[in-house]
């Protein structure tokens, strides 16, 4: 994406991000711009501050340093626009509710304070349930979903919100095939409907089938673009340093990776 | 029954209320040792306020005690959010720490004045309606019974009007603050409930049971629902079941009021823990004994299949020989038998075991699996 894009177009602008834990940085000075209707995954090795990345742009972590604009306002006055879905364990899936009651919190970002969800907001919630193939589950208890069931009811949750820009961490996390599937499936009927969504991603394999945008992290920004320009050996090499075995290279600018690595815990 | 009386147990049943109520989010949020920490905590604040206005009874030890309460929780978690030491060890820090400067507080300038630490700790119920609440020589009630009744009515007021906020906030802290929930503000909220409900009670159960009126109830009803409104319900319920069935068992055995309170709490959890349709330990047994004995009527007709017909079924499907060949006990042995006779997949002939059809249905079923 060239620099002369008109700011309007722009979902996210990130200025000189830092982010310190005490005198650790786990964002070193993050310039990003991410344009309106892509699909872009967020990849890098664990504690390269991906999860603290989506955080910051949320607002829910101050920022050492630098800058964040969504749709060139600060996140505070554009919060209704703005759908996060956390990492599915963040949770305490034992909280007596049930699943069409989690999907309608969704709605509460348009109802603010007070106000409480209402017929309308019923409906919606199971349309949403429907289309992530959950409709039959809205009245079970949480506890008893699988964990890919637990995350496509997140993700229903999110459609309801009816954001503009979507922040999902892990999405795919500990899901089966299928689920997986259902799930690409739907973050691309979303960019369809022209909304940008941001995925942070473990399976470097996928990166090129599902999305068009990516941003490769290790503390710094090591690349950012469309995944044909920017998905290269090199850059993951920049990315992920030695711990990076790469499969084949039948095109040398898509190569297949894996990435082979012991600790899956996230910062 | 005396006016005294009624007036004692309406006073227990607002208290268990008003308790019940934060308690649920307590118990959701985890947190239930630190009602323990606020119960302590406000003693200071009670009594840095009772120097100040030297009335039990005046208002401004309730804003006392709920800014130690809030005190206490910041203390806690300024303390474990600097990861020297978890959260626990941070509350068995702070709240003694606060506890014993209220403890020194009145022993060293609170001995001249009327100010109970008996009272303050164990509340003495049976006291409470010589207190009166008097309006121009109109004397409306035990005044316990109207702080109380306000203080149940803010817990109401509190939760009724955020509930959704609540709810966000405790089940997804990230999301709520995303969509600006601000779940910090409902949590000190919740805690300042939490402060001024263990203030309120002191009078009546003390500040120190009052934890046992705002855990039990909600971890009870935490065994029955699936619902967050149910469980508010149900745990205001139980701690009204609680405060009444206490009242009589003191009466009867003639002890603390409070005491028995906290007693029949305990006592309802220990019924719900045990007999609970899906969630108590019966109900659980239960349903392993059941899956037990399925899953070994298959393998035993799965045995018979196996041996009918062949010559040394007189031999496999004797029950005696059962013990040997399946290696089980015999008295399990003969639960198996007795439950496959009641679904009618065996035929015992004295000694023989034989499959009736549903019982050949149902070992072949066990094969293919």
């Amino acid at each position: 994406m060239s620099d002369s894009g008109a700011k309007q177009d722009l979902a996210i602008e990130v200025f000189d991000l830092t982010v310190a834990y005490r005198d650790k940085p786990v964002l070193w000075d993050i310039d990003l711009e991410v344009p309106e209707g892509v699909l872009m995954a967020v990849v890098g090795p664990n504690g390269a501050g991906k999860t603290t990345m989506m955080k910051s742009l949320l607002g829910l972590i101050k920022p050492a340093a630098g800058q964040v604009r969504i749709f060139g306002k600060p996140y505070a006055e554009v919060r209704s626009e703005v759908g996060y879905v956390p990492q599915r364990g963040t949770v305490d899936w034992d909280f007596p509710t049930t699943v069409i009651d989690v999907v309608m919190m969704g709605a509460y970002a348009n109802l603010g304070w007070f106000k409480r969800p209402g017929r309308k907001e019923h409906e919606a919630a199971l349309h949403a349930l429907d289309r992530v193939g959950m409709k039959p589950f809205a009245d079970r208890q949480i506890s008893q979903l699988s964990g890919g069931q637990q995350q496509r009811v997140f993700l229903a949750r999110a459609l309801l919100q009816d954001a503009r820009l979507y922040l999902m961490d892990e999405p795919f996390q500990g899901v089966d095939a299928t689920t997986e599937r259902a799930i690409i499936d739907i973050l691309r009927e979303m960019r369809k409907e022209g909304k940008t969504v941001i995925v942070v991603h473990h399976d470097l394999q996928t990166v090129p089938e599902y999305f068009d945008w990516v941003t490769l992290l290790n503390v710094r920004r090591i690349a950012s673009g469309p995944v044909e320009d920017v998905f290269t050996e090199d850059n993951l090499r920049l990315a992920y340093g030695g711990k990076i075995a790469f499969i084949t290279g039948q095109n040398h600018d898509h190569p297949e990776v894996v990435e082979a690595m012991e600790g899956k815990e996230e910062v | 029954m005396s006016t005294a009386q009624l007036e004692i147990q309406l006073i227990a049943i607002v208290v268990a209320a008003a308790a019940a109520l934060p308690g649920v989010f307590l118990v959701l949020r985890r947190m239930a040792m630190m009602s323990d920490a606020i119960s302590h905590a406000i003693l200071i604040g009670i009594v840095v306020a009772f120097f100040i206005v030297h009335d039990l009874s005046h208002p401004l030890l309730i804003v006392g005690a709920a800014l130690t309460g809030v005190l206490t929780v910041t203390l806690v978690e300024a303390l474990s959010r600097t990861k020297r030491l978890h959260e626990d060890s941070a509350i068995g820090l702070v709240f003694p720490l606060l506890f014993s400067i209220g403890v020194i507080l009145i022993s060293r300038y609170a001995s001249h004045v009327h100010l109970d630490l008996d009272a303050v700790l164990m509340g003495e119920l049976a006291f409470a309606p010589f207190d009166r609440f008097v309006i121009a020589g109109q004397d409306l009630g035990p005044r316990a019974l109207f702080v109380m009744s306000g203080i149940l009515l803010l817990n109401i007021l509190f939760i009724g009007l955020f509930y959704k906020e609540i709810k966000i906030a405790t089940f997804d802290a990230g999301l709520a603050a995303s969509l600006g929930f601000a779940p910090v503000a409902i949590h000190y909220g919740l805690m300042t409930i939490v402060s001024i409900t263990a203030v309120g009670a002191f009078d009546a159960v003390g500040s120190l049971l009052v934890v046992a009126l705002m855990i039990a109830p909600p971890a009870a009803a935490y065994l029955l629902t699936d619902r967050l409104s149910v469980m508010l319900l149900l745990s205001v319920l139980f701690g009204v079941i609680s405060a009444i069935v206490g009242y009589w068992a003191a009466h009867m055995f003639d002890v603390s009021i409070a005491g028995m309170m906290a007693t029949a709490a305990g006592i309802v959890f220990l019924l719900v823990f045990l007999f609970a349709p899906h969630r108590g330990i019966v109900a659980v047994a239960r349903r392993r004994m059941h899956q037990r004995l399925q899953f070994a009527g298959g393998a035993l007709a799965v045995h018979l299949l196996n041996h009918e017909g062949s010559p040394e079924a007189i031999e496999e499907c004797r029950v005696d020989h059962l013990g040997d060949h399946l290696r089980w006990e015999m008295v399990f042995a003969l639960r198996v038998i007795r439950y496959l006779q009641r679904n009618n997949l065996i035929r015992r002939e004295g000694d023989y075991l034989h499959l009736t059809a549903d019982g050949r249905s149902l070992a072949r079923e066990m094969m293919v699996q």
